[in-house]
């Protein structure tokens, strides 16, 4: 009843060709931005307000689940660009996320480079000369991130034309292994600092504070003013946004289909003229770029402060390649119910159980907490996987279809 | 329709926890969220260091029911030793009325320096974490008393000159650093490097890559290389695995240090008595024989309070860490309860305690902590304290101080903290206080 197709015509070849052709998909898309872009920041700035939520739940919200989302769905994006339409398995995701993360931290900082010479009296004097002026805008930041990964992904995808399937897995895994030992061995790339640990300058957008601080006079006092949580959801949210649509309307385009021809059959795909060099390479270039985003979007708005090894450990690879699959591979929408499904449900049983505890009086301690997430967590996977191979973007289409049919399903 | 039961349950259950609601706290309690690791490849060594600080903040609570009368209260946070685990337990916390916080773990820390002048909540990173935030004119919401990485490798490389008989002695030795291959093993380059240079022994630095079972290699060039000393920076399995194969390498262990995260008692049992030799660094006693250890038995466990199988880790290395971080965060408390003449206290006011803290000896001794630590005096310029360094030993069954406290290089180190520090804040536009 809800989804019906009947009485909705294209009259137009702009409207045939619409991204939603559904009136309610066009709305719900609608709707969910809206939340997204004016419930969510205007409801729980009110909700602080009104005395009905302490501050820092709001900015635990922004700053621990919605931008961990956000930058997971970045990721899961990329990820699904690649594996999910192209059908290219990587092991790499984190690896590249950490060519973004690092080239928003180089370009940002004006990529030094370190002059080291003895002086007169034998001390060694060292000083970091920068090459480029120092960018400190996060949006550029972020294209600048996405352009050097898909560089460094391309590179990568460059035996995807010899090796397939496992044996691919198997080359990316290596592309992780490798970019992770630069961002702990090569000084360069975290301007020689003896810990090895990135920082994101201060920086600013639209004259908001997005990363550090600021120190102003105000009525002749100073004044620190720190970045607002709602100012980096936004950034985030929007560009998230941005880079959905591009990845929609690429999919769906003569780009995607020769992803998805490579994907279903390469020799077919060969024979009806998509040539495998280019389309596996822009795969891995689009791909990249995102994941790119992602890792710049992690640093920058989400860790502040990271270890490239830490951060960018091949667990953050396989939580990537998990989200794609549980999420859907070769669906926009999967990549987004995956981020969240993966994000959310261990930071979910971890706060309920205590909760749950607290209720019956049991003291539940963190490590049993946490082994009983490790468990339920792993269930839910595998239960998920048996009840819906396809993901969870394939739930949500047979929703659609339980909604169109509801409630007379004959 | 499973599938909508399964939803609807998710729904309602998270409904019902309804995330957190605004904390309320009463007057007379003072709340401190822990970050603890007691899952994880280094759980280890994160349940006596957790169950230490605990069992004080128990102890101080039972037996004077609370500092000046204002009760203790603690959540733990499990963060797995892993950074965006630990970021969440402590944006979820903080709220809750937080004042301090033990971020126990180097990224971690590095994660919330900068923002802990917002947060208003103090940092006690003990002995890791970042080490030119002892710079109190750049980095006031962070302490790092009673001592750093970077004093300690400095106490290292004398108490190695002492050894050889004169730091003159060490031109031309050959020092090998095995370290953890993250932030926290790379913090004592920079120190051993700068030295290597002032009195000519040759470094070798060989990184272990996380979690640290895989040594081959570093052991392969150790035996090349046969350097006079080793200097060990692992933490969790890696040391005993370097251990292990220090004494499968033929390595003579009475020229092995450790940092004092790899010199805990999980890291030699496993070798046992071939261990036996074997030093590491320290910046307390070690072992179980104060007044105030007995009277924690008595107090906590007697009463049935404590930890369950918690009693076998008292008088361990890291439980005694575990003591000394409540005693400092206790003290300061108090420091700022008697000046601000409060009960509760606030962020402002901890940070005020911490800052001017003074805890001396004839204090550790009321306590029931005499000869445990040195004195440690806290000024706002240097949040590190004098950071004095113990040399320990194990003999095979426990471990014991073998050496006077040792006083860093400061004319070396502070200068490194003031530059780096310095670096820092230029980098991120801060104006350094006046002290």
């Amino acid at each position: 009843m809800f989804y019906r197709e009947a009485g909705q015509f294209y009259t137009s070849y702009a409207k045939d060709q619409g991204i939603f052709q559904l009136r309610q998909d066009k709305y719900g898309l609608w709707g969910i931005l809206f939340i997204a872009f004016i419930v969510i920041p205007v409801g729980l700035y009110l909700l602080v307000q009104g005395g009905l939520m302490a501050a820092s739940t709001k900015d635990y919200l922004y700053n621990s689940i919605f931008l961990l989302l956000l930058v997971n769905s970045m990721a899961a994006l990329g990820l699904n660009i690649l594996t999910g339409y192209c059908g290219q398995i990587s092991l790499g995701t984190a690896g590249f996320m950490g060519v973004g993360a690092f080239a928003a931290y180089k370009f940002s900082t004006g990529m030094n480079y370190r002059n080291q010479h003895e002086d007169d009296a034998g001390e060694l004097v060292s000083q970091l000369v920068p090459m480029l002026p120092p960018i400190d805008n996060p949006l550029i930041l972020m294209i600048l991130a996405g352009a050097v990964t898909s560089v460094v992904g391309v590179i990568f995808g460059l035996p995807s034309l010899r090796i397939k399937g496992f044996y691919l897995a198997v080359a990316t895994l290596a592309a992780q292994f490798f970019l992770v030992w630069c961002f702990s061995r090569v000084e360069w790339l975290y301007d020689y600092v003896s810990s090895s640990t990135i920082q994101v300058p201060p920086m600013k957008l639209f004259g908001l504070v997005v990363t550090g601080s600021e120190t102003v006079m105000r009525d002749g006092q100073q004044v620190t003013i720190y970045p607002a949580a709602e100012t980096k959801y936004l950034i985030c949210l929007a560009t998230v946004v941005f880079f959905a649509f591009v990845a929609k309307n690429m999919v769906r385009g003569r780009i995607g289909r020769a992803w998805m021809a490579i994907r279903d059959m390469d020799i077919a795909a060969q024979l009806i003229g998509i040539r495998p060099l280019a389309t596996k390479l822009l795969a891995f270039a689009v791909s990249s770029f995102f994941c790119g985003v992602a890792g710049a979007m992690l640093f920058i708005f989400y860790l502040g402060a990271l270890e490239g090894a830490e951060a960018f450990n091949i667990n953050e690879s396989f939580a990537v390649l998990f989200m794609v699959i549980i999420g859907g591979l070769g669906s926009i929408t999967g990549a987004f119910l995956g981020a969240a499904f993966i994000t959310l449900i261990p930071i979910f049983l971890v706060i309920f159980f205590p909760w749950l505890g607290g209720q019956f009086g049991i003291p539940v301690s963190t490590a049993l907490v946490e082994h009983i997430q490790f468990m339920i967590f792993g269930a839910l996977i595998i239960i998920f996987l048996i009840m819906e191979p396809l993901g969870l973007a394939r739930l949500w289409q047979i929703g659609k279809e339980r909604l169109r049919q509801w409630p007379f399903p004959y | 329709m499973r599938l909508k039961g399964l939803t609807l349950g998710l729904a309602a259950a998270v409904a019902a926890t309804g995330i957190a609601a605004p904390a309320v706290q009463a007057a007379d309690s003072q709340y401190f969220p822990l970050l603890t690791y007691r899952t994880g490849p280094y759980a280890p060594n994160g349940i006596p260091f957790a169950n230490g600080t605990i069992d004080y903040f128990n102890y101080v609570n039972l037996k004077h029911g609370g500092v000046n009368g204002v009760k203790l209260v603690w959540e733990e946070c499990e963060t797995a030793y892993n950074t965006k685990k630990g970021v969440e337990c402590f944006e979820r916390l903080k709220g809750k009325g937080a004042t301090v916080v033990y971020p126990n773990s180097t990224g971690i820390t590095y994660k919330l320096i900068p923002n802990a002048p917002k947060d208003k909540v103090v940092i006690l990173s003990s002995g890791y974490g970042r080490t030119d935030a002892s710079d109190g004119r750049v980095f006031p919401w962070v302490f790092t008393a009673p001592t750093t990485y970077w004093s300690q490798a400095s106490a290292f490389i004398k108490y190695i000159g002492a050894q050889e008989g004169g730091m003159d002695k060490l031109k031309g030795k050959k020092i090998a650093l095995i370290y953890h291959n993250s932030a926290y093993g790379k913090e004592p380059i920079r120190t051993l490097n700068l030295l290597a240079r002032k009195l000519g022994y040759k470094l070798t630095t060989l990184a272990v890559n996380h979690p640290g079972q895989e040594q081959k290699a570093t052991w392969l060039q150790i035996r090349r290389d046969r350097p006079d000393w080793i200097l060990l920076w692992g933490w969790g399995v890696m040391n005993q695995v370097a251990i292990k194969e220090a004494i499968n390498t033929g390595f003579n262990l009475e020229r092995m240090i450790g940092v004092w995260w790899s010199g805990a008692e999980t890291d030699v049992v496993p070798s046992g008595a071939a261990a036996k030799g074997y030093k590491a660094g320290t910046f307390h006693a070690a072992g179980g024989d104060f007044p105030l250890f007995h009277d924690i038995k008595k107090v906590v466990y007697g009463a049935g309070k404590g930890f369950k199988d918690g009693e076998k880790y008292i008088g361990q290395v890291l439980w005694n860490r575990g003591i000394l971080t409540g005693v400092i965060t206790t003290e300061a408390m108090r420091n700022a309860q008697k000046k601000f003449g409060v009960k509760r206290v606030n962020g402002d006011q901890m940070r005020w305690g911490f800052e001017n803290l003074n805890l001396t000896e004839s204090r550790l001794a009321e306590l029931g902590l005499k000869g445990f630590t040195k004195g440690i005096k806290i000024t706002c310029a240097d949040h590190e304290g004098n950071g004095p360094v113990l040399i320990q030993q194990w003999d095979g069954k426990k471990w014991n101080i073998i050496s006077d406290f040792i006083s860093p290089m400061q004319e070396v180190v502070r200068p490194l903290i003031e530059k780096s520090a310095a670096a820092y804040a230029k980098a991120n536009k801060i104006t350094p206080r006046k002290c």
